[in-house]
């Protein structure tokens, strides 16, 4: 397996056609290929994690002393590398619709309810096992206007800082058995075998009784190519 | 077991404001050491129209030349009110600005440094996977022996050096973003 930042068999391209909003925003030139130096071994998730609050329960951070509204859910994941090593202290930072498929967002004019309790974005750090978890509410599926009765699958934005820059990474999480999955072309712009690790598993050991239903995604970072195995395990030793 | 696979990328989508703190912009404090510079800019579509929801973030040295990572152990001073790392998100015309201090110069290999340069990446509704660029200054006479822009062909340089402009004070530099086309911003892979 190649371990190559932009190996196509991992990432979508960025020119995808059915995706409208990539035809205008895609690079036309192949990127220049940078020789790995200290401004792509070093990042900010080391430094950055340690000023960090974490702020990880959505269905109450809001402030307002009340809960949102949906169906409440814990997800949970271990971030690694690619060897499998758990990475320490990474900044992981979550946004969401809510339960009716909207978002606190100027921009979302979709005519689905505001819940007053609900803020949809929220953070934490892994811990020395590489895990990380969130309280939330399952978000719902929206209209968007890519093409016509265009609805996105319900899915949660993650993005991890990790231990360099190179390994930076902004992602979607997606559920198990949608069928909106098959209908949707930004998850579809992933290369197809790639596709089933956006999505998360339902875990019934996650799943607390009588609060909520437990989901386990995995996030696998990938550093900069030249030497992508010392980072990590330079900067998950600096943090113990 | 074999080595996990990496998980793939997706864009940032138009929603991600909740993670642009208010003040994440600005880099500096009042007790941060080195020259304070102000970084404005636009970032353009394949039509030349402003890029109204991306997501720039920066990564730099600080002004001694050092990186706050566990991987720099070089003996060059942490600045301990300066950490090198920024968000702004671009507003109605496509703008985004940051308040930082220009960043010594970093190694290359051996004892040979790179110019003076800020690391960029750019998010955005329609981009499917972050794009790494890298802010270089055209006033810095280090650009022209850089080992990272003589691989970049001359006709493009210009798209990474960000452009002095008249100031009172604070040095004020302009860095555009050109997703695509004419005058397509270089970016890189890592």
């Amino acid at each position: 397996m190649s371990s190559t930042r932009r190996d196509p068999a991992t990432y979508p391209p960025y020119f995808y056609e059915a995706y409208r909003a990539t035809v205008r925003r895609s690079p036309r030139h192949p990127p220049v290929r940078l020789p790995v130096t200290l401004s792509e071994l070093t990042g900010p998730g080391p430094a950055v994690s340690q000023v960090s609050t974490e702020d990880a329960d959505l269905t109450r951070n809001m402030g307002t002393g009340e809960e949102a509204i949906g169906e409440r859910m814990i997800v949970v994941g271990r971030v690694t590398d690619h060897r499998d090593e758990p990475i320490a202290g990474a900044l992981v930072e979550v946004w969401q619709a809510n339960a009716a498929g909207r978002y606190r967002h100027k921009v979302d004019q979709h005519g689905a309810p505001l819940d007053p309790n609900f803020l949809g974005w929220g953070r934490c750090l892994t811990n020395a096992d590489g895990v990380y978890r969130f309280v939330t509410i399952r978000p719902g599926a929206y209209p968007w206007e890519n093409h016509p009765n265009a609805w996105r699958p319900p899915h949660i934005h993650f993005s991890l800082l990790g231990p360099a820059w190179g390994s930076r990474l902004i992602t979607q999480m997606f559920f198990p058995g949608d069928p909106l999955l098959a209908l949707d072309p930004i998850f579809n712009a992933v290369p197809a075998p790639a596709r089933e690790r956006l999505v998360a598993h339902y875990a019934h050991d996650v799943t607390q009784p009588g609060y909520a239903l437990g989901y386990r995604f995995d996030v696998v970072l990938v550093g900069p190519r030249a030497t992508p195995a010392e980072p990590f395990e330079a900067s998950a030793r600096d943090r113990q | 077991m074999s080595a996990p696979a990496p998980t793939p990328s997706l864009t940032v989508g138009p929603f991600f404001h909740g993670i642009v703190r208010p003040g994440a912009n600005v880099l500096v404090g009042p007790q941060t050491r080195g020259e304070r510079i102000r970084i404005e800019g636009c970032v353009y579509d394949g039509d030349r129209a402003p890029v109204t929801d991306a997501m720039v973030e920066i990564w730099q040295a600080n002004a001694a030349g050092r990186y706050r990572h566990p991987l720099d152990e070089r003996p060059v001073p942490l600045d301990p009110a300066f950490i090198g790392f920024g968000r702004s998100a671009t507003e109605e015309a496509g703008a985004f600005w940051f308040e930082t201090v220009r960043p010594g110069p970093v190694p290359f290999r051996g004892d040979t440094l790179q110019a003076a340069h800020i690391n960029v990446a750019v998010s955005a509704r329609g981009v499917l996977d972050h794009l790494f660029t890298r802010l270089y200054f055209e006033d810095d006479a280090a650009t022209a022996a850089d080992p990272i822009l003589r691989l970049v062909p001359p006709a493009r340089r210009a798209t990474l050096l960000a452009r002095r402009l008249p100031s009172d004070g604070t040095a004020l530099y302009r860095f555009d973003i050109v997703l695509q086309g004419d005058g397509e911003t270089v970016f890189f892979e890592l």
